[in-house]
């Protein structure tokens, strides 16, 4: 694999070159200007960078406000505090509304790492994912990141951008063309399928190499978009392998795996493992650690997948 | 039916003219709450003075038009008193009035809350409180980025200032110095259990708006030609928000409605919507 990047920064990167061009995108941010790694824009663009302070409520309403004002605003935080602090301006002002916002969290998932559990974001797409009309990507390498916030620009309507602070792989070749909704096969195979988003899809695809000398066949699905679901890949994968691990940085209650099984059970009931953090605050450690303690990681993910096949790996290769 | 405000009739014929649409938002709106067996009375009764001033003597806003980008925005942050908006939109063209029958009714565009989706001429869903005013600082915002001339006003209920988020956005519109504005509080003391000061105290709630940075002014929300003054006026002062606490009754203009905290949200019956109406002038409808 390629060395590792902070997505953070094909984030402002592409943010910066958006604001170039178009006039009407605003940055709006919670006093988090270097943890989103903002520094640039605010340099370049002051007076389109708003730093409302420590206020997540009134960002997300200013946002609503600035959009029906004819911006196209960017809002950059922390994921915790963007979501769960304003989830209802999220719902309501964002969501009901169909407000053109764009809110980016930022650190999302076990990013803090031993900051805690007020600072781990892994409910958010949970919570955001039962709001209707809101679009929420979880991109998972700078090359993706860079077009989802292209995708979140071109798209009219609300975007939940969740993105990590934690350095990844690319995972896509060069020529890779991100479009809301369409799930990516990263790699070919048809004994298990592993699904998975964010900074978990490079761990998914050293499962599948784990896997393979194995003898088994992993197909790995980048599903990029959590919402909407490309159930066509969903269920692509259900028909043509014995079963599907999804596998999120976030609580296994109601993100990725969640959405999965709910369209599984009712259109191809399939053997499904859901990887994740299992419903509990997660203890004090750093990020690796945590990965490794929750097993989200290459060995993690082989033995669900060996688990789920039972033995019953047929035609491997 | 729509005033034009560029050019101002005589203040007698302008409050003439108001208090009739105002007396008429009143009789719609509770003909509407009658018929749909839901709303909130005695709010609907003391914005529709407020609403009257904005839609037909101040707001530019086109009818024909309502996303013109250069209008202004009036943001109904109790959006419980969705009755009277609908019945001022509807008098100010943004919809056909025959339109107001499907209030609350099932698929209306006409929820018991606003949907700026669906509705012409809503600025903002709101419903749930404490959310209208970060959303008008936002609008006002964009017209300060760039430089236009368009006005955002706000309209929140007084016990509804007991939500944190009022206060988040009251910093940001100081800081900012948005001139362009308005927050109109509808102080009519009363939230639904009980008075506000009751509840939990709003007073000394002029000063709590001045030390965070506004003009403030406070008004008589029943007085038409008071409000008109104020509202042509603005901003109160350069560089400030302004704040207007227009004190005003809940269930304002019915006699057995008024200042009573059980119409907060209480249907008439058949018997107490005619005596309503005929108190209000409705007689001849």
């Amino acid at each position: 694999m390629s060395e590792l990047a902070d997505c953070r920064q094909a984030f402002a990167e592409t943010l910066e070159e958006l604001m170039g061009c178009d006039a009407r995108v605003v940055v709006l941010t919670n006093d988090s200007v270097a943890s989103s790694n903002l520094r640039r824009i605010r340099e370049r663009f002051p007076q389109r960078l708003v730093n409302v302070g420590i206020a997540e409520q009134n960002i997300i309403g200013i946002a609503a406000g600035l959009a029906n004002g004819g911006k196209i605003p960017f809002v950059c935080g922390a994921s915790a505090f963007l979501t769960g602090r304003a989830l209802e301006q999220f719902k309501i002002d964002l969501g009901y509304a169909r407000s053109n916002v764009k809110v980016c969290g930022m650190s999302s998932g076990l990013a803090y790492g031993a900051l805690g559990p007020t600072h781990h974001s892994i409910e958010d797409l949970a919570w955001t994912r039962a709001i209707p009309s809101l679009t929420i990507v979880v991109p998972a390498d700078p090359l993706e990141t860079a077009q989802a916030v292209r995708a979140a620009f071109a798209h009219s309507g609300p975007v939940f951008l969740r993105l990590s602070r934690i350095p990844v792989p690319a995972v896509h070749p060069r020529d890779y063309r991100f479009s809301i909704g369409r799930a990516v096969v990263l790699k070919p195979g048809n004994d298990v399928t592993l699904i998975a988003n964010g900074t978990m899809v490079a761990r998914a695809l050293q499962a599948a190499g784990l896997l393979e000398q194995d003898g088994v066949a992993a197909r790995v699905v980048n599903m990029s978009t959590l919402k909407p679901l490309d159930r066509e890949a969903i269920l692509e994968a259900a028909e043509q392998t014995a079963g599907l691990v999804t596998i999120e940085e976030h609580s296994v209650c109601g993100g990725l795996g969640s959405a999965i099984a709910e369209l599984v059970v009712s259109h191809k009931p399939v053997p499904v493992r859901i990887l994740g953090v299992p419903g509990v605050f997660a203890p004090t450690g750093s990020t690796h650690w945590l990965f490794e303690h929750f097993g989200l990681n290459a060995e993690g993910i082989r033995q669900a997948a060996l688990d789920l096949l039972g033995g019953r790996i047929s035609h491997a290769g | 039916m729509h005033a034009d405000p560029s050019h101002p009739l005589s203040l007698e014929t302008d409050c003439r003219f108001l208090q009739s649409q105002a007396d008429w938002i009143r009789r719609c709106s509770l003909r509407m709450v009658y018929r749909a067996g839901l709303g909130h009375t005695g709010g609907d009764l003391s914005s529709a003075d407020i609403l009257a001033v904005l839609y037909f003597a101040i707001l530019r806003v086109d009818p024909q038009n309502p996303t013109w980008p250069d209008r202004d925005r009036f943001i109904l942050s109790k959006g419980h008193c969705a009755a009277s908006l609908y019945a001022t939109l509807a008098a100010a063209g943004f919809l056909p009035l025959k339109d107001l029958e499907d209030f609350a009714q099932p698929l209306s565009p006409l929820s018991g809350h606003p949907d700026r989706t669906r509705v012409p001429g809503v600025e903002a869903s709101t419903g749930s409180l404490g959310h209208g005013l970060p959303i008008a600082v936002g609008a006002a915002l964009a017209a300060k980025m760039d430089g236009s001339s368009w006005r955002t006003y706000v309209l929140t209920g007084d016990g509804e200032l007991q939500e944190g988020s009022n206060w988040e956005a009251a910093m940001a519109a100081a800081h900012y110095g948005l001139d362009n504005l308005t927050l109109i509080i509808d102080r009519n003391q009363l939230q639904q259990g009980d008075a506000t000061e009751r509840t939990v105290r709003l007073e000394p709630l002029a000063e709590k708006w001045r030390s965070f940075g506004w003009a403030v002014a406070e008004v008589d929300g029943h007085d038409h030609a008071a409000l008109l003054s104020l509202f042509r006026r603005l901003p109160l002062q350069a560089s400030k928000p302004s704040c207007i606490i227009a004190h005003t009754h809940k269930g304002r203009g019915v006699s057995f409605m008024q200042d009573r905290p059980e119409w907060h949200h209480r249907v008439p019956s058949e018997q107490e919507l005619v005596l309503a109406l005929r108190e209000l002038g409705g007689e001849r409808e």
